[in-house]
């Protein structure tokens, strides 16, 4: 159930990068809505998320639990494997910018211009292929489970979305804009780092918070491979037949993912450049 | 103008091409062909010519936007064909039509881009924009806005005053006003030729599509054909009396006589002798005046030299009207730095075919009339047998 609400919002998250113009193009963003509704707009989700988690405390606290539920849904429990969850898809994420920026920004050099459909095409494969697929592939293929190979399978699922819209991001800058740069005397690199980065934050910026739903996603999986996280809980749940924990361990996670999301969508606001 | 002529013999030029050619890789002919030309200090040079003739390749290979195939770039007299392209970029201003102002960046760091990379210091470099915002004539409040909350005008504007941060010796300007309405283009050409005038003194080199504009803008034009082989280097002067050949011609397009006298102003030609008068003289002294002169109507000034009123004879027959309601208002007036080409648009909408130039501060400075016109237009024609025959068929048009 989880797995399918982080699909969904994947969907909705690439809805962006459809149209890497739009970003640019929004008039008047910087002094637009009101306070009132601005404050609304970021209240929502919390006071949303909070309601949900205090019915399930409630829902659950109602009911008599017996000793495995008792254990799967102590308080120590459920944070240890949220803080699992949280460490994977934090190193994962991490590295995957890292990566997938740099490869971005190299592909784009006028000099690498030849090979980059080629490689932007083995990275679509890559997310391509199915999720709980990559990660039991990867695990049998290295012969390892635990955290590493969760942390790779991961970044390995996530490279793209960054890639490509590092690609696109930069890609999009006006050419006039870094023709003006280069004709005041600018260096390439003054104009990556001044020009084209900055300009392509924005789109950047929606590319990872995709990556970053996929990835908080998706780390639910990391269960079959002994990785830890919230898959544990459901799992469990699952296989115990407990639909108590089922439910505690698909709400959680999925109140994880949106509130993850949640953050990532203030960052984006934050961090985007002033005066696009 | 005539600075430029007489700097070739002798002085050396501010920027010399050398047999430029530029091949694109791809095109089985070159953009530009071995092209020689010399670009003196101080001046505007007009590259102008159709699409694809290949001026912006041209002028781009100057500060190697475009790095040229052969040939040697010379400016201020060394050889820069091959010197860093980023630190000969730093000293010359570079205006693209597109503006290309940085989206991201305030106003205030959009103009400091260059004096930051040649390592001014802080004070220097803010100082550096108030300036630069006045001389552009925006306010400085305008400083921490960003390139979108401007006007296409004002961030062409900018656009300029970036080019001109550092106080490059030479400046570059690619159709630097197409992208506005004519009504702008026509107040930003007006401000720029007043900018180079009074402030910049730079070396020029501006490229448009815009014979109008060349002639408007340019100390010389060259007219580029295909492979940006010259047609004609010549002043807009010269171009318009004396076209090199066909190509240059219809180049110049219809009513070349009538684009001359936008170059020629009112006050380089003699005004006609007229009769004026003072508001506060009696009816008497301005009949006599008229009576003297033998001309029918006198031009009545108030106490500040202003022209007011024209009065013929019969207006000041009676004395019971006062000189301030007789004959009818002076409001044929240009201005003294007019070009011909106004006043003789003024003269003919005007009620007496005349008008009456005035100087800055609106004091009479004399009268013009079709007869005064038609004489310096005589007067500017080339010698007879230069004559390109189009130009002859404009001057039997001309009634004499």
């Amino acid at each position: 159930m989880s797995a399918q609400e982080t699909k969904e919002k994947q969907r909705q998250e690439e809805a962006p990068e459809a149209a890497p113009q739009q970003p640019g193009g929004k008039p008047g963003a910087s002094r637009g809505p009101s306070l009132a509704w601005k404050l609304g707009r970021y209240l929502t989700m919390p006071v949303f998320l909070v309601l949900v988690c205090v019915g399930l405390y409630l829902g659950i606290s109602s009911r008599d639990l017996d000793s495995i539920e008792q254990r799967s849904l102590s308080g120590g429990y459920i944070i240890q494997k949220v803080v699992e969850h949280l460490q994977i898809t934090v190193v994962a994420t991490v590295l995957v910018v890292l990566i997938s920026v740099t490869a971005g920004v190299l592909l784009t050099r006028s000099s690498m211009r030849r090979v980059s459909p080629y490689i932007v095409a083995v990275a679509s494969t890559g997310q391509a292929l199915p999720s709980i697929g990559v990660i039991v592939l990867i695990a049998v293929v290295f012969g390892q489970f635990g955290f590493k190979i969760a942390v790779l399978s991961l970044i390995i699922y996530a490279f793209l979305p960054i890639l490509r819209n590092t690609m696109v991001g930069i890609q999009q800058v006006d050419r006039s804009i870094i023709e003006a740069g280069r004709g005041m005397g600018m260096t390439n690199t003054a104009v990556l780092f001044k020009i084209e980065l900055p300009l392509a934050i924005p789109i950047m910026l929606a590319g990872i918070r995709t990556a970053l739903i996929i990835v908080v996603g998706t780390a639910a999986l990391a269960t079959f491979i002994n990785a830890g996280g919230m898959g544990d809980i459901i799992n469990s749940g699952i296989k115990l037949n407990k639909s108590t924990i089922l439910i505690t361990g698909s709400v959680l996670t999925a109140v994880l993912a949106l509130s993850v999301d949640y953050i990532a969508g203030i960052a984006e606001d934050i961090l985007k450049p002033k005066g696009l | 103008m005539n600075d430029a002529a007489e700097n070739q013999n002798g002085r050396e030029a501010t920027i010399r091409l050398e047999k430029l050619s530029k091949e694109f890789p791809g095109q089985e002919e070159p953009a530009v062909k071995e092209l020689s030309m010399e670009i003196y200090e101080g001046e505007i040079v007009v590259l102008v010519g159709p699409s694809g003739c290949g001026k912006t390749t041209t002028m781009k290979m100057i500060n190697r936007i475009i790095e040229p195939s052969s040939g040697r770039i010379y400016i201020s007299g060394e050889d820069v064909t091959d010197k860093n392209p980023d630190e000969l970029r730093r000293h010359i201003g570079y205006v693209i039509q597109q503006i290309g102002l940085f989206p991201h960046m305030t106003i205030a760091d959009n103009i400091a881009t260059v004096p930051k990379m040649l390592g001014w210091d802080k004070e220097r470099v803010s100082k550096r924009v108030d300036e630069l915002l006045e001389t552009v004539h925006l306010p400085n409040s305008y400083r921490d806005r960003y390139p979108k909350e401007l006007s296409g005008g004002q961030r062409q504007r900018i656009g300029v005053a970036r080019a001109m941060a550092a106080d490059p010796p030479i400046m570059l300007m690619d159709e630097p006003f197409g992208a506005v309405d004519p009504i702008t283009r026509e107040r930003l050409q007006d401000e720029f030729l007043r900018l180079q005038q009074e402030i910049l003194q730079k070396t020029i080199v501006f490229v448009t599509h815009d014979i109008d504009e060349a002639i408007k803008l340019g100390d010389r034009i060259a007219i580029l054909r295909d492979q940006s082989e010259i047609a004609q280097y010549d002043t807009p002067e010269t171009i318009l009396t004396d076209p090199a050949d066909e190509y240059v011609e219809d180049f110049i397009g219809s009513g070349a006589s009538l684009k001359r006298l936008s170059l020629s102003k009112v006050e380089d030609i003699k005004t006609a002798e007229w009769p004026v008068a003072k508001l506060t003289d009696g009816h008497d002294s301005v009949r006599r005046k008229m009576e003297q002169s033998g001309k029918d109507y006198v031009l009545l000034l108030d106490e500040r030299e202003k022209p007011k009123r024209w009065v013929s004879l019969s207006d000041v027959e009676h004395d019971s009207i006062p000189l301030k309601e007789a004959g009818w208002p002076a409001v044929a007036i240009v201005e003294a730095n007019s070009s011909l080409y106004d006043t003789l648009d003024t003269m003919i909408t005007s009620y007496r075919g005349s008008a009456v130039v005035v100087d800055d501060n609106g004091g009479y400075k004399g009268v013009v009339d079709f007869e005064t016109v038609l004489t310096s237009i005589e007067e500017m024609r080339p010698q007879e047998g230069h004559q390109a025959p189009g130009y002859i068929a404009d001057r039997e048009d001309l009634p004499s």
